[in-house]
């Protein structure tokens, strides 16, 4: 399959329901939505969202809890199925891969970073380091060695042998970012890796994902609910409320012209900020 | 009383059953009392070459290496003397093989069972109430069948030991399984596991501490029940028990009786001592 270059992700109507029953849903037909609209036991956790993310960019999705932000990611990686919709990363539409292709393309394409690590508590930092590689096969020397290399990227060189129990919180996020970086994939998903943080070591690991980000240039789908590392981090950015893109742009255009209250209110105390700034 | 005229007997029914079994199975019954035999033969054949003293000294060793406590260490050696000290010890050595022969067969078909269980949904719902029905029956009822297919002997009593003291394991495996959180599964699955993977890589890993609980468990359990055995074959200290029972010579009793909780607890502190190393580091 040809791709451009440019377009790297592609995700287009997204839509994610979370039913009881295993019941298909129309999305296409609006007297079908609003039927679940009203139905308690259904969810509409995605909306119809589409955007693209082009080669090496940081794409962020930002959102309050309860927006569908990580659903939407999970669905990504299907370890979600979305309800309807496509998605093609990397020159794969995942939404039609089956179970051994999905698999594949898990292992190749893309890793993931979670907001509350997931780390294997029976398995050391370089273990943890080098389960994707593990996974899809490859030899010990070489996960030995990729291992030991990305550790030593995140700043973890000399904590191989110790378990993820007995590091600090910031600490076991480089785990889980070494992890995702040892396969080497074209496109990472970060689901609010620094929200679990201290302030501090917070603004420390945001310092070293935009110096990574400068190395290994990934094309990034980075979900947050913190506007100040929206705006650090992200080459683009949406909006998202309540299932739906409000707004997505530059972090200049949305600071500058919110598409709506909801979004106005999110960047309200930031305007204020730039505009005392601007004062002094 | 009921009258009479109400009973409605299926005794015969099941008798003919059995027989049926025993006939147009016997080959069937024959290899698996071949290989229990085998088995609890070479077990016992194993603990009766090494020489009493090495073996008290190898469980405080082993004792001191799990535990790292002198006060452990020294009950552990002392109630095996004891048992020395009663002339109990090699019907203690008969009773131990026959345990750790059945929780040989017991590990060896309850964990894929329990794998099984947490795998699939329908065989959780089909084999739990079986379980329960295992573990609610008391521990006498299972030495009628026992006796029906193999006799007396060893053998049925192994069996019976077998069918009580399976479940633990089936139960803590199947729990152990499903209880690794569902945030580590699904960062190993964003990694691309395959089921198998998944199971080997990281859900039993997680899930050994609660599986050799499990373990530890139907060691007792087993324990228990080649006591209760003796009345089929057993052997071992329950038989010495029974035979003071029969004989009404309580210091007899006793003796035998206080071995049996001596062997219990030395196997209890072992096994359980391995379950609590197998626990991974946690925050």
């Amino acid at each position: 399959m040809v791709v451009s270059n440019q377009k790297h992700i592609e995700v287009s109507n997204f839509w994610k329901i979370f039913t009881h029953d295993q019941e298909k849903i129309d999305v296409g037909s609006p007297e079908e939505i609003k039927r679940v609209e009203k139905d308690d036991s259904k969810v509409i956790a995605v909306r119809d969202v589409s955007f693209e993310v082009n080669r090496t960019e940081v794409f962020v999705i930002m959102g309050l809890s309860g927006s569908g932000k990580s659903t939407l990611v999970r669905c990504l990686l299907r370890l979600v199925e979305p309800t309807q919709g496509k998605a093609i990363m990397d020159g794969t539409d995942v939404t039609s891969l089956d179970k051994k292709e999905l698999i594949s393309f898990r292992r190749e394409k893309i890793a993931m970073v979670f907001q509350h690590y997931g780390l294997f508590p029976h398995r050391t930092v370089i273990e943890n380091a080098a389960f994707g590689l593990k996974i899809r096969g490859e030899s010990k020397e070489n996960r030995r060695k990729k291992a030991t290399e990305v550790l030593e990227t995140v700043g973890l060189a000399g904590w191989e042998d110790y378990y993820p129990a007995e590091l600090s919180g910031g600490m076991r996020q480089r785990v889980g970012i070494a992890r995702a970086l040892s396969n080497d994939p074209p496109i990472l998903l970060m689901d609010e890796p620094t929200s679990g943080l201290d302030p501090l070591i917070r603004r420390e690991l945001q310092e070293e994902l935009l110096h990574l980000q400068e190395k290994m240039e990934k094309t990034t789908v980075y979900i947050t609910h913190d506007l100040d590392e929206a705006l650090r981090l992200g080459d683009r950015l949406a909006v998202m409320k309540a299932g739906r893109f409000v707004q997505s742009g530059t972090p200049k255009e949305v600071l500058q012209n919110p598409a709506d209250d909801y979004v106005a209110r999110f960047v309200k105390d930031k305007q204020e900020q730039l505009k005392e700034a601007e004062v002094i | 009383m009921p009258p009479e005229s109400l009973e409605l007997h299926i005794d015969y029914l099941i008798s003919q059953f059995v027989d049926w079994l025993t006939v147009n199975y016997a080959g069937v019954f024959e290899q698996i009392s071949d290989i229990i035999i085998t088995l609890l033969l070479s077990v016992r054949h194993v603990f009766l070459i090494i020489p009493w003293w090495l073996l008290i000294a190898i469980i405080g060793i082993v004792g001191w290496l799990l535990t790292r406590r002198v006060t452990t260490t020294v009950t552990l050696v002392t109630l095996s003397f004891v048992i020395v000290f009663f002339g109990m010890w090699r019907p203690a050595i008969d009773t131990l093989s026959l345990v750790l022969t059945s929780v040989i067969i017991a590990i060896g078909l309850g964990i894929p069972v329990g794998v099984l269980m947490a795998e699939f949904d329908v065989i959780n719902t089909v084999v739990t109430p079986i379980l329960d029905m295992m573990q609610t029956l008391p521990g006498f009822v299972y030495l009628i069948p026992a006796i029906m297919l193999f006799g007396l002997g060893k053998v049925p009593a192994t069996i019976a030991t077998l069918i009580y003291s399976t479940p633990p394991v089936v139960r803590f495996t199947n729990i152990g399984l499903r209880q690794v959180s569902s945030e580590i599964m699904e960062s190993a699955t964003a990694f691309g596991t395959t089921r198998f993977q998944l199971l080997k890589e990281i859900r039993l890993p997680l899930a050994a501490t609660s599986i050799l609980g499990g373990i530890n468990q139907t060691i007792m359990m087993a324990l228990a029940m080649t006591v209760i055995a003796s009345m089929i074959g057993a052997g071992g200290l329950g038989k010495h028990v029974l035979v003071a029972i029969n004989r009404l010579k309580v210091g007899a009793g006793f003796e035998a009786g206080f071995s049996i909780v001596c062997l219990a607890i030395v196997i209890d502190r072992l096994s359980s001592g391995i379950a609590e190393h197998w626990r991974p580091p946690e925050s």
